[in-house]
């Protein structure tokens, strides 16, 4: 049981008479890379907000073992809570704090986890001073990590899509997450960006020995770097296993990757 | 071609349509009395402005207009226009050794001129002008500003924590009609501590509850609240003294030591408060700088995204209005003492209207906007008040005021002297950075 980041048991999410997920059961293991795919309107972003605080299922349990040995209930924690407890998070539309540079975006992920400190602030003792240090070498290290080190005193706006997705990445990792979980990160990049970004989401898990998730529609960097999927559609699980064992699932087929041969057949 | 035409009339439009406002605005003869007759009566009668010349009144609008307009464009050839914004967008930092030693000379500038004002000035009525007017609005705008620029919640019921702050000194120096605490009145001085831990637990309490609104929700409960600290000031006659107000006066300041006695006049209050306004620009700058401030910013441009990394955004949005409420308590407690009287009347909306104008005109989140907006803004009320000119009445201030700030908003939006975060984030709205803005702007580099 340990060995679980994410325990998702029986999770029902309903907007009033939309069900958007529909009694879904998924383990996300400890150091794994596990995809969430699935058509349009699948529940994808849903599960997503749903892990992480955002939405708040009115069925099932999601438990949070982060640390390991202090498992918590993610249903009923506000996104922040769930966020310091340990999961990091990409947004689909990217978002970042668009007035500050690439630093002080990574930077105040780095620093979000200590006290408040408006008195510490104004003092400026050497506790403070100490944790600001901290935080600029973790920070430098992280766009060195994620290859933004150059852009570091850009304004994050006018960073490239795929800047952003790694940024976005980097600002994540700052917080010192357990698990990072990725939504559609190669959404509007070019082909050399997703490869970088494939690349990229493997030396996270790598050399960080961080746990990802990924929801993504592009079916070439999901099968390239996800070791597990498992398949939403209509807001329930419709099948879970290797790259391999999903390529080759007729439920799968019919209801995502399809073909215009399973389409006529079933039309006729 | 034709669209810069069309952006060149519109600006000349804009102009001549504001300053046949100001013209309405002012009326015949400079004050709001009559203001529909202010246009027609503008082409007939000379009037004196400000005892300086004498002039058909449409001719000064005229131009004031042209003047504007050329100095716009005088500011847009160079480079001070979409160019020099775009360059200072992607630059993100400045040459910091030039900086620091033109912001260190400002610095002593400054210091000087505030040193010697108590002297050149000896009109005591100016003096306390200047303290009551002035400097006690600094420091209001100040701690508005970290509500306002900083956490980006609009508080309008800023006035609430000010009133509290001045009745918190009367009761404390035994001048309400309920008892001191312990039946033991204390000085003047020794209140304002007390005052200012009330007003931060006032906002605090105020805060808490309500700082999970947003937007305009949040302004209509904090104007609500303002509104009923001033029905209560008002009515609770038996705790507050109604609209009569506090009585006996409150003491002024005295400092006692061994035999000295010091008894603060107008030149000891004004060198006191801006003492304050000396370490609050020192604390809130330190602030502005840290992980607080930053995490400030974050929860102002994207609130779900601090949320993802883990900025609890109500902690930081109360923590803002604490600070916010115990400096304009601590405003409170020193006006007060220094008046000598609270009144009910002086705690109304346009209170908390009149510093937020302040901060806005000043820069949002700027602390030295925030400052030098205000001695602008209240220097001017100040003057007009001891030297007003011919046929000038107290309420036409306002309407001057505004036209000020209608000229502020369109030339510089983001405030006399904005700070650089608040500066990117509206010039990135208006350039609708990277995509449709290079196109829609017509100035392509």
């Amino acid at each position: 049981m340990s060995d679980l980041v994410f325990d998702v048991k029986n999770i029902t999410l309903r907007f009033g008479g939309v069900v958007s997920l529909n009694d879904v059961t998924m383990e996300h293991r400890r150091g794994e890379i596990l995809a969430v795919i699935g058509p349009n309107g699948a529940g994808k972003t849903s599960l997503f907000n749903s892990l992480t605080g955002v939405y708040r299922p009115q069925e099932g349990t999601i438990t949070l073992n982060a640390r390991e040995g202090h498992p918590i209930s993610v249903i009923g924690r506000g996104a922040y809570r769930i966020a310091s407890a340990g999961v990091a998070r990409t947004f689909q539309a990217s978002r970042m704090f668009s007035a500050l540079t690439t630093f002080e975006n990574v930077k105040i992920g780095a620093e979000s986890h200590k006290g408040l400190g408006a008195v510490g602030a104004m003092v400026r003792g050497p506790a403070t001073r100490r944790g600001e240090r901290e935080s600029d070498q973790k920070t430098f290290e992280l766009l060195e990590f994620v290859g933004l080190k150059d852009q570091a005193n850009t304004l994050s706006a006018s960073l490239s899509y795929g800047a952003r997705r790694r940024l976005e990445i980097a600002r994540g990792l700052a917080t010192n997450p357990v698990a990072l979980l990725l939504d559609e990160p190669a959404a509007g990049t070019n082909p050399a960006e997703k490869l970088e970004l494939a690349n990229l989401i493997r030396r996270v898990r790598d050399e960080l020995g961080v746990t990802i998730l990924l929801i993504e529609h592009d079916m070439k960097l999901v099968m390239s770097v996800a070791e597990r999927l498992y398949v939403l559609n209509f807001g329930s699980v419709i099948a879970t296993g290797s790259p391999a064992e999903i390529r080759s699932n007729q439920a799968v087929i019919d209801a995502y990757l399809g073909s215009s041969e399973t389409q006529t057949s079933e039309a006729s | 071609m034709s669209t810069e035409m069309r952006v060149h009339l519109r600006r000349w439009l804009s102009f001549f349509a504001m300053a046949a406002l100001i013209a309405i605005m002012t009326g015949p003869s400079g004050s709001n009395n009559a203001p529909v007759q202010g246009l027609t009566q503008s082409f007939a009668q000379p009037y004196s402005y400000f005892g300086l010349f004498r002039a058909q009144r449409w001719m000064i609008f005229f131009t004031f207009a042209l003047v504007a307009l050329g100095l716009q464009t005088l500011w847009r050839r160079s480079g001070g226009g979409v160019r020099a914004r775009t360059a200072v967008l992607r630059q993100g930092f400045e040459a910091p050794g030039r900086r620091r030693a033109t912001v260190l000379s400002a610095v002593v500038v400054v210091a000087l001129v505030a040193l010697f004002i108590p002297h050149l000035i000896s009109n005591p009525g100016i003096q306390s002008g200047i303290v009551e007017q002035v400097l006690a609005y600094v420091i209001l705008a100040l701690g508005l500003n970290v509500v306002v620029g900083w956490a980006g919640l609009l508080d309008l019921g800023y006035v609430g924590f000010y009133a509290i702050g001045a009745y918190v000194t009367a009761w404390m120096t035994g001048r309400l009609p309920i008892a001191a605490p312990f039946h033991h009145p204390v000085s003047s001085f020794a209140a304002i501590p007390v005052a200012i831990v009330f007003t931060m637990l006032a906002g605090v309490i105020l805060g808490a509850p309500t700082l999970r609104l947003r937007g305009d929700y949040l302004a209509i409960v904090t104007l609500g609240f303002g509104e009923i600290i001033l029905v209560f000031s008002n009515n609770l006659t038996n705790v507050t003294g109604g609209s009569q107000g506090t009585n006996p006066y409150i003491p002024s300041f005295t400092f006692r030591i061994g035999g000295l006695k010091y008894l603060f006049g107008n030149v000891g209050y004004y060198f006191l408060v801006a003492g304050f306004v000396v370490v609050t620009i020192v604390l809130f700058r330190l602030l502005e700088h840290s992980r607080v401030g930053r995490a400030w910013t974050a929860i102002r441009e994207d609130e779900v995204a601090a949320e993802s990394i883990g900025i609890n955004p109500l902690k930081y949005k109360v923590m803002a209005f604490a600070i916010g409420a115990s400096v304009s308590g601590f405003a409170g407690a020193v006006t007060a003492s220094q008046i000598g009287v609270v009144y009910p009347s002086t705690f109304s909306l346009y209170f908390s209207v009149n510093v937020l104008t302040l901060v806005i005109f000043g820069g949002m989140g700027s602390i030295v906007g925030v400052i030098f907006g205000s001695i602008l803004v209240q220097g001017i009320a100040v003057y007009l008040r001891f030297y007003p000119p011919s046929g000038y009445q107290a309420s036409d201030l306002y309407m001057y005021l505004g036209a000020l700030l209608i000229m502020m908003m369109i030339y510089r939006p983001a405030g006399l002297i904005p700070s650089r975060r608040r500066r990117r984030e509206i010039y990135q709205a208006e350039d609708g950075i990277g995509h449709e803005g290079d196109v829609l702007l017509g100035e392509q580099s």
